[in-house]
Formats: structure tokens, sequence, C-alpha cells
């Protein structure tokens, strides 16, 4: 088995969701807890400070590289796979009652990932594009709290973003334990606490990412 | 419990061969006994439709009594039927009441193309097993089975997983007409004892690679494979085939 063999077979492909699923698990940790700075209720001076070393730093933009790289693997592959699973059944049941043996969930990672693409074009619009082309140009550098509490002053902007954590939660819910099962871990010892604790990061995750739009919204923060 | 009849409104898959175009059909079935297997209602039906001098409808069956894996209908969307960890002809008509209408159609995947009506063409299994879902021992006197001590709990295990009957269930269930989980019941069986072991990696890739070869979906872990399956083979046999193809993938030699 070759290399472009095990990574294009059909488990080979669910380790590569899986991997960068992960990835992006972790990820989402380090974006929750500098985020959640803004709760300190400084003025925004921490969270701005970690906004200015994220930015800065030469190893964090390194990493930001592997960061999309994952980003863009995960989107792609799963698009990939999303295809090939709906033409794996060409002609579809008359009747059928999926929700008699799974969770709806676990059935539409697909849509809720493209809900979260969709999300994020337009979060990367908000806050990524527009500091990285003034950190580039040389320009003043974004005030990212400040950026925050105008955009989150609107009823619209506000909703988009907790629509956006709905749809990451169902998909984290469902990814944490779905990823760890296609590594091949599955016990009955351990897999019940893998699941508590995917359930138990999507809750906190999501519930911080929620809070922060809420928090300016509602002027819970100055 | 309650012996009662039952009249019916079945709605039933009709397809003449591999190419042609299918639809559902109409038909009414009268005094079924609630004591009938599902099997049998379709027997009356089909005599009632000999008489009328109409085709009878084809489906799979074998050995009735739930273990040969043939039968395969698709039963008001779900495979085999209502009932749990049973098959379609171990289903009994006491599961429906007078009234009902009910819709057969055959399982539906492109790796399972349709024969005639409900009957489809599960070879690929078939192929799948030919693959590597077989130990190769010296022709001879059979070897003494208790010769080979065997950890009580794979036996187990590997036991377990071979109740698979091969039936489809998984396939016709899953959302992406995935087979890993007869796949994983095949490769666990052997890869938990002792005899599986000098073929254990050849045949994880091998059964995989034909396993994508038929054009099965991949699995996104909705579980629903184990909720339908007959046998209820648990989805820790996906893990372990992952967990085996990882192992066996990564330690080839090929570049």
């Amino acid at each position: 088995m070759t290399w472009r063999h095990f990574f294009t077979s059909s488990i080979g492909k669910k380790f590569t969701m899986a991997f960068t699923g992960l990835f992006l698990i972790t990820f989402l940790i380090v974006h929750a807890s500098i985020n959640a700075c803004i709760f300190l209720n400084d003025g925004g001076a921490t969270f701005n400070a970690f906004a200015h070393f994220m930015s800065h730093n030469w190893i964090v933009r390194f990493l930001e590289l592997g960061l999309f790289g994952g980003l863009i693997v995960h989107i792609i592959q799963g698009l990939l796979l999303w295809k090939q699973n709906g033409s794996s059944r060409p002609v579809a049941y008359h009747v059928n009652q999926p929700s008699k043996n799974s969770k709806w969930y676990s059935r539409s990672m697909g849509i809720l990932g493209t809900l979260l693409l969709l999300f994020l074009i337009m979060h990367l619009n908000h806050f990524y594009i527009g500091t990285k082309i003034a950190l580039y140009s040389g320009d003043q550098p974004h005030n990212l709290y400040i950026e925050m509490q105008e955009l989150f002053s609107s009823n619209l902007i506000v909703g988009l973003y907790i629509a956006g954590v709905i749809a990451l939660f169902w998909h984290l819910y469902h990814g944490f334990q779905s990823a760890l099962q296609t590594l091949g871990i599955h016990h009955k010892r351990y897999t019940p606490i893998i699941k508590m604790a995917g359930t138990g990061y999507a809750v906190i995750i999501c519930t911080l990412f929620a809070l922060m739009p809420l928090a300016f919204y509602f002027h819970w923060i100055s | 419990m309650e012996h009662y009849l039952m009249n019916l409104t079945l709605k039933v898959w009709r397809q003449k061969n591999n190419q042609a175009k299918g639809k559902l059909e109409t038909y009414q079935v009268k005094d079924i006994s609630s004591e009938m297997s599902f099997l049998e209602m379709f027997d009356v039906l089909n005599e009632q439709l000999i008489v009328e001098g109409k085709e009878p409808i084809a489906f799979d069956h074998d050995c009735r009594e739930g273990i040969c894996g043939m039968c395969s209908m698709y039963i008001n969307g779900q495979a085999h039927g209502p009932w749990q960890q049973n098959t379609t002809c171990q289903l009994h008509m006491r599961a429906f009441k007078d009234g009902d209408t009910i819709v057969v159609e055959p399982w539906r995947s492109g790796a399972f193309p349709v024969v005639k009506d409900l009957v489809v063409d599960r070879s690929s299994f078939d192929r799948i097993i030919q693959a590597g879902g077989f130990i190769s021992v010296n022709t001879g006197n059979a070897v003494d089975a208790n010769a080979m001590p065997i950890d009580k709990k794979d036996a187990d295990n590997a036991f377990m997983a071979a109740a698979c009957i091969g039936c489809g269930a998984c396939v016709a269930t899953c959302k992406n007409g995935s087979a890993m989980l007869f796949v994983g019941a095949k490769v666990s069986q052997l890869a938990l004892l002792p005899q599986g072991a000098p073929e254990r990696e050849s045949r994880v890739l091998n059964m995989v690679a034909q396993m994508d070869k038929e054009g099965f979906g991949n699995c996104t872990n909705t579980y629903a494979c184990e909720a339908e399956c007959p046998k209820g083979i648990s989805v820790a046999n996906i893990a372990r085939l992952n967990s085996e193809f990882l192992l066996a993938g990564l330690s080839t030699e090929e570049k």
C-alpha cells in the first residue's frame, strides 16, 4: 500500500477528516481562550495585547499556515466525501425513516459544515482580512476590541454569529467522538468518557463564543 | 398474544430487470393472520397474483429462520422492518394492524443493483470476502480445535462479529451506503483470533481496497447500521477495522 493508496482509500479519507478535525478542535481552545479575555472587562487591554502577540509573533504566523492548510483540507475532503457518499445510492428510497436509527446531527455534518464555511467567510471578512492588510501595509493596527463592540451592536450580525455558534455546537458534538471512533478508539470503558468529554468541550467552547457577541450587545462589558 | 386478522394495502417496488425503470405498485391483501411471518404474507399475495394471471413479486429468501441473510426488504423506511435485531423473515404480521399501508422497497445502493423487483445482487459482498475474508490452512486432518489457547474475551468478541449474516441491511440503512459494518465484522472475526494472525495485514488492506472498488460510501459514524443490524453487530467493529487498517497501512514497506 503506497501513501497515495493509503490516503485515497475510504478509511484514509476518514483519517484525514479526523486528524484535521482534531487539529481544528485544539485551535478552537486557543481561539476561545484568548477571546475570553474580553470578559476581564478591562476595556480590551488584555485581549488586544494577546491579539497583538498573535498577529506579530513569527511562530504564531507560521502555525497559522498549518491552521489554514488543515482547514482547507478538512473543507475540500469533506465536500468531496459528501458528494461521493451521495452518489453511492443512485436511486433514493420512496419511504425512509432515518430518525428511527440515528441522530439528525450525525447525518447533517455536510450541511452543518457548509453553514460553518459560510459563517467563516463572513467572520474572516470581519476580523481577519482587514487586520492582515493593515499589518502588511504598515497601517495603524486595528483595535479588534473596538471593532467587536461596533459590529456586535447590530441585531443582524449578532443573530448571524449566534446561528454560526449553534451550527458549530452540533458539528463539534458529533465530530469530537466521531473523530476518535475513526482513529480506531472504541472501548467499553473509555468511549463513554470520550463522549462526555466531547459534550463538555462543545458546550464550553460554544457557550464562550455565544457570550461574546451577547456581552457586547447587552453591554455586559463596557 | 391475541390473534387477529387484518386487511392491508401494500405498495411494492416492481422492476422488470436491471435496466428497466421500476415503480411502486399498489396491492390489497385480505384476512392476513397476525401470526404469519412477513414473507408468508408475501406468499399469500403472490398466490393471489398468480390466480389473477399476473407476474408474482420476486423476493429473496432461503432459511426463513433469521440466519441465512437472504431476505432483504426495506419496509416502511426501515431495513427488515420496524422490529429491532430482526430479519424480514422473522418479522411477524402482529407488528402491523388492520388497515395499515406498508411500503416495501429493495435495498438501495449502487453496489447492490436490482436484479428484479425486490431482489438485489449482493455479490459485491462475496468479492470483498474473496479479497481476504478467509484464513489459509494446509489440507489434511482437521487440527485439534482446543490445541490453541484463546482468551475467552477475544473468542467472545470474534464470535459476536461472526454473527454477521451478510444481509446488507447496514449498507441499505447507511445514509452514505457504506459497507464498513460488514467489512468491520468480517475483518474482526479473524483479526481477534490467532488463526487469523498470519494474513492479518494483507487481509484488511485487500478487503478495504475491494470495498472501495465496489463503490460503497464512506462511514460518517451515524451508527444507523448498528441500530438496524438484525444481529446487533457493534460499531466497535468499525473502530477495529479503522485501527487494523491504520496499523497495516503504515507498517507496509511500499513507498
